[in-house]
This record gives structure tokens, C-alpha cells and sequence, in this order.
């Protein structure tokens, strides 16, 4: 039979095929969709075709070695990287129906949604309360009183404000280790983002300001999504719900975190988890 | 399953190696009071059944020094996955084990109460069921010491045949006690002596689903083979 002129041929259509990736579906109660996620240093690859769902209102932790991708793919998500040049990523990171990584996304708008809480504690060299108000005053206008009201809410949900209440005036440096990184935190949620990144929040920290911001964690997740990156596995275990091993720029295995710590499916992330790499 | 490979930090891997050995040094002396035990009815051997029963205290003292070594890896190691899985899995067979060596002692001591009485039946049923239950002890602790999960799930399989010999024993016992009410005192010990091998059979079985779980990570899939329905057994006296 002829065929005819507008029909493509067999083999235009097997090419295609071949060229669509059939990505896992997106579950319910997803706050953040990744798909297909390709991210570049350059000429090197970082990450490779992650699919990863961030569930809404629950902690999804990163686990995996040094060099992994877990801050990279971190980094993607309030688009940090586009501080640098040469940093690139493709594919998908869908929430509220826009793909983060489109060139047409307002990066700042982004980052108050999605806001981040950094390895070493952070504080401007400012005082307590303009520390947690700098956020707030770059995207509303709010009057004295409102203003207090946040900053008192802010400080409060950290778990902090209690020890600050009557210094809120003094310097921020004068804070301790765990004090700063609780106020970094209160920073942070001051702007009322949806989504908390958290890379290694405690790892420069003692063991009571570790706990202390554990259950930190465990109380904001009722009000904001959370990604935490940690190396410590006990703490994974305890924060999330979620646990996700990444290896050489790979996502191996996803699941709950009692499966990931009990029964992992994989045997690199059995590896990992019970120090057996090498 | 192959054997995981090495610990980062090689005394992880010692502590687990002792442990293991503690468990089948548990198990080995377990055995032996068992084959003690039933040497003691079949030969009508008093001197094994006091054997039996002196091995008692060695294996309580092993039971308390694998649970303080296990609570030690979990404060000191933080295991996780399949470490973790087989430490907690040990805690459990040490105390199977030490179930199976109480049950055993028990035996042997009503092996020399049975011992002033002349039995006009054979003990054959009873032998075989000794001889099964032996040789699923030694499989399993065997298993355990080698993380073989398909000898482990034939140990469980075993199970059904050594509860199928104690309802037949069972009911040619009632039959005895029936026949004359003089055989009521050593029948009853060896209904006891019965029930006591068919719990040992019982927590080998135990030892298998957590060897299985310990390795695999999951439980074994099947309908667990029970068999004792003595419970539901009844003789009635001919007229």
C-alpha cells in the first residue's frame, strides 16, 4: 500500500520511541516532582537521571559519600547554582505545575519558597532580631508591630526564643554554635517559605544543639516540606521519612526510612549503611 | 546468599565473628544435652540424664554473656540493616536456645523417674521423634553458623513430621493409661517427655524464621507448618 505523504515512516516513529524516557509516575501528596534530573559541572556530570519525589509536609533525607550529588542536587532545588557559571542542569523539577530549573523562573521569588539552612551557622553580623526581620523585609512591607509579631513567631517555631527574648538587640555573633544555627533556621522560616533544605544543619554542632534541632525538625515538618542532607545515618534514621542513598551521581534506592535502615533492597546501599564501603 | 564483605572498621567484624561462635558454642552444648537427654530414656541411662542436667548452668551463663555482648554492639556500633538484623537475631536464638536446653534437662530428669518403672511397650516412637528433633538441631545451629538460609527453611519444613509423631504418641499413650490404670505415672512422664521434644521442635522453628530474616531481611513466606493437635484430640474407651 502507498503511504501516505504526511504519515512518518517506521523507523522515524522506533526512534523515537527509543528516545522517550518513561518516567515513574508522580504519587499523591507530592510537593516537588523530579524527573529525568541531569546536572553538570562543566564538562562533569554530577547527577544522572534522578527521579525523586518530595513528599509535602514530610523530611526526605540524602544519604550517601563525599561527591555523591546529594548537596548538588541540593543546590538545584533553589537554584544556587545559577551563581555560578558553567553549572547546568536538564530534565525536570516540577511543583505547582513550573519546572524550577526554566530559565524564566524568578530565582528570588524561588528562594523565599524554598528557603535553605547551610552546614556552618550563618548569622549577619547584625543583631538577633534584624537577623530574622533581613528576610522578611526584602519581600513585605510590614509595619513595627507586625514585624515584632514575626519575629517573635519566627524564633519561637526555632525553638529559640526563650533564650533571646531579652537580647534581641544584641549581636548575633554572640550567639552560641546552636543558638546561631536555630536563629539561621528562624531566618529562614521567617519569609513563610513551603520547602526547608537543610545541608548537614548539624554536623558543626554538639550533641544537645544536634537534638535540639532534631526535634526542631520533627515539629516544622507539620508546617513545611523538608530536605535534609546528612551524613550521619542515626540521624537520618531518627529525622526522616523518607530516605534516599545517592553514589556517584545516582539515586540507588529510595524508600522508607525503617526499610533503608532494616531491610535496603539494594546491596550498595546495604553496603553503605552497615560501613562496609570501600 | 553471599557472605557481606568486610567492615571499614575490622573490629566490627571481629565482634560479629564471636558472636557467632558464642551461638554455636550455645548450640553445641544445647546438642549435647539433648542427645544426653534422650540417650538417658532409650538406653534407661541415669548417669547421661545427670550429665544432661549439669550442662544446664553452662548454657544460662552463655545466654547472659551473649545478651550483655549484643547490648554492648548496639551502644558501641550503632549497627544498622543486615548487622543489625543479625545481632538482634541473636539475642533471639540465644534465648531459643536456652528454652531448648531447659526442655532437655527436663527430659532427663523424668528419664530417671522413668527409670524405677518396667515399660511393657516399645519406645520406638519415641526414639524416632528424638532422632528427628536431633537432627533439626543440628541443622539449624549448623545454619546459623553458616547464614544458610535454604538449610534453615528445611529445618522449618521438618517441622510438621515431628508434630504428626507426638499426636500419634499421644493417643498410644491414652490408650495405655486406659488399658491399666498402673501405667497412668510413666505414661504421663512420657507424654510430658513427648510434649517436651515437640517444643524443642517448635522453637528450632523459631531459630529458622530468624536465621531466614537475619539474612534475607524479610520473613519467610509460607504458612507456618503447626501440627500439634493434640489439643483436639480425643480416645474414647471401647464399650
Amino acid at each position: 500500500m502507498e503511504r501516505p505523504a504526511t504519515m512518518p515512516n517506521q523507523d522515524a516513529l522506533d526512534t523515537l520511541d527509543a528516545a522517550v524516557v518513561v518516567s515513574p509516575p508522580v504519587p499523591k501528596d507530592t510537593r516537588i516532582a523530579i524527573r529525568n534530573l541531569d546536572f553538570f559541572y562543566g564538562r562533569n556530570q554530577a547527577l544522572k537521571a534522578i527521579d525523586f519525589d518530595l513528599p509535602d509536609r514530610k523530611v526526605s533525607a540524602m544519604i550517601g559519600p563525599s561527591g555523591c550529588g546529594k548537596s548538588t542536587l541540593l543546590r538545584v532545588l533553589n537554584r544556587m547554582y545559577d551563581l555560578y557559571p558553567g553549572q547546568r542542569a536538564t530534565g525536570t523539577v516540577m511543583m505547582d505545575g513550573q519546572n524550577l530549573i526554566d530559565s524564566d523562573i524568578d530565582v528570588s521569588v524561588l528562594r523565599s519558597r524554598i528557603g535553605m539552612v547551610f552546614q556552618k551557622p550563618t548569622p549577619f553580623p547584625m543583631s538577633v532580631y534584624d537577623n530574622v526581620a533581613f528576610g522578611v523585609k526584602l519581600y513585605e512591607k510590614l509595619n513595627k508591630a507586625a514585624m515584632d509579631e514575626r519575629v517573635e513567631w519566627s524564633l519561637t517555631r526555632a525553638a529559640l526564643w526563650p533564650e533571646v527574648k531579652d537580647r534581641l538587640n544584641a549581636s548575633a555573633t554572640g550567639l552560641s554554635g546552636g543558638q546561631q544555627q536555630r536563629l539561621c533556621i528562624a531566618r529562614t522560616i521567617a519569609v513563610r517559605p513551603e520547602v526547608i533544605l537543610l545541608d548537614e544543619p548539624t554536623s558543626a554542632l554538639d550533641p544537645i544543639s544536634t537534638l535540639k534541632i532534631e526535634e526542631l525538625i520533627d515539629e516544622l515538618k507539620d508546617d513545611f516540606t523538608i530536605v535534609i542532607v546528612t551524613h550521619n545515618m542515626q540521624q537520618a534514621a531518627r529525622c526522616a521519612d523518607r530516605v534516599a542513598f545517592f553514589y556517584l551521581g545516582e539515586m540507588v534506592e529510595c524508600g522508607p526510612a525503617s526499610q533503608i535502615f532494616t531491610s535496603p533492597k539494594q546491596k550498595r546501599t546495604q553496603e553503605y549503611v552497615t560501613g562496609r564501603f570501600g | 546468599m553471599t557472605e557481606p564483605a568486610d567492615h571499614l572498621v575490622k573490629s566490627f567484624d571481629n565482634d560479629l565473628k564471636r558472636l557467632r561462635d558464642m551461638l554455636t558454642q550455645m548450640g553445641g552444648i544445647v546438642e549435647g544435652q539433648l542427645a544426653m537427654a534422650a540417650e538417658a530414656i532409650l538406653n534407661r541411662d541415669s548417669a547421661a540424664a545427670m550429665r544432661a542436667v549439669e550442662e544446664d548452668p553452662k548454657v544460662d551463663a552463655l545466654e547472659h554473656e551473649i545478651e550483655q555482648f549484643v547490648i554492648r554492639m548496639l551502644a558501641l556500633r550503632q549497627p544498622m540493616a543486615g548487622d543489625l538484623r543479625r545481632i538482634v537475631g541473636a539475642l533471639k536464638i540465644t534465648s531459643d536456645l536456652e528454652r531448648i536446653g531447659d526442655y532437655a534437662a527436663n527430659v532427663a530428669k523424668r528419664s530417671i523417674v522413668l527409670g524405677q518403672y518396667t515399660l511393657p511397650y516399645s519406645l520406638a516412637g519415641l526414639g524416632h521423634m528424638a532422632d528427628l528433633v536431633q537432627e533439626q538441631l543440628k541443622s539449624i545451629i549448623d545454619a546459623v553458623g553458616s547464614n544458610d538460609t535454604a538449610k534453615a527453611i528445611e529445618v522449618w519444613r521438618s517441622d510438621r513430621v515431628v508434630d504428626d509423631i507426638y499426636n500419634a504418641l499421644f493417643r498410644e499413650l491414652i490408650t495405655y493409661m486406659m488399658e491399666d490404670p498402673r501405667n497412668i505415672t510413666p505414661c504421663t512422664h512420657l507424654l510430658f517427655i513427648a510434649k517436651n521434644l515437640e517444643r524443642i521442635g517448635d522453637h528450632t522453628t523459631n531459630i529458622a524464621e530468624t536465621v531466614y530474616y537475619a539474612v534475607e531481611g524479610e520473613i519467610i513466606r509460607d504458612v507456618r507448618p503447626k501440627g500439634d493437635t493434640s489439643a483436639y484430640a480425643v480416645v474414647r474407651p471401647q464399650e
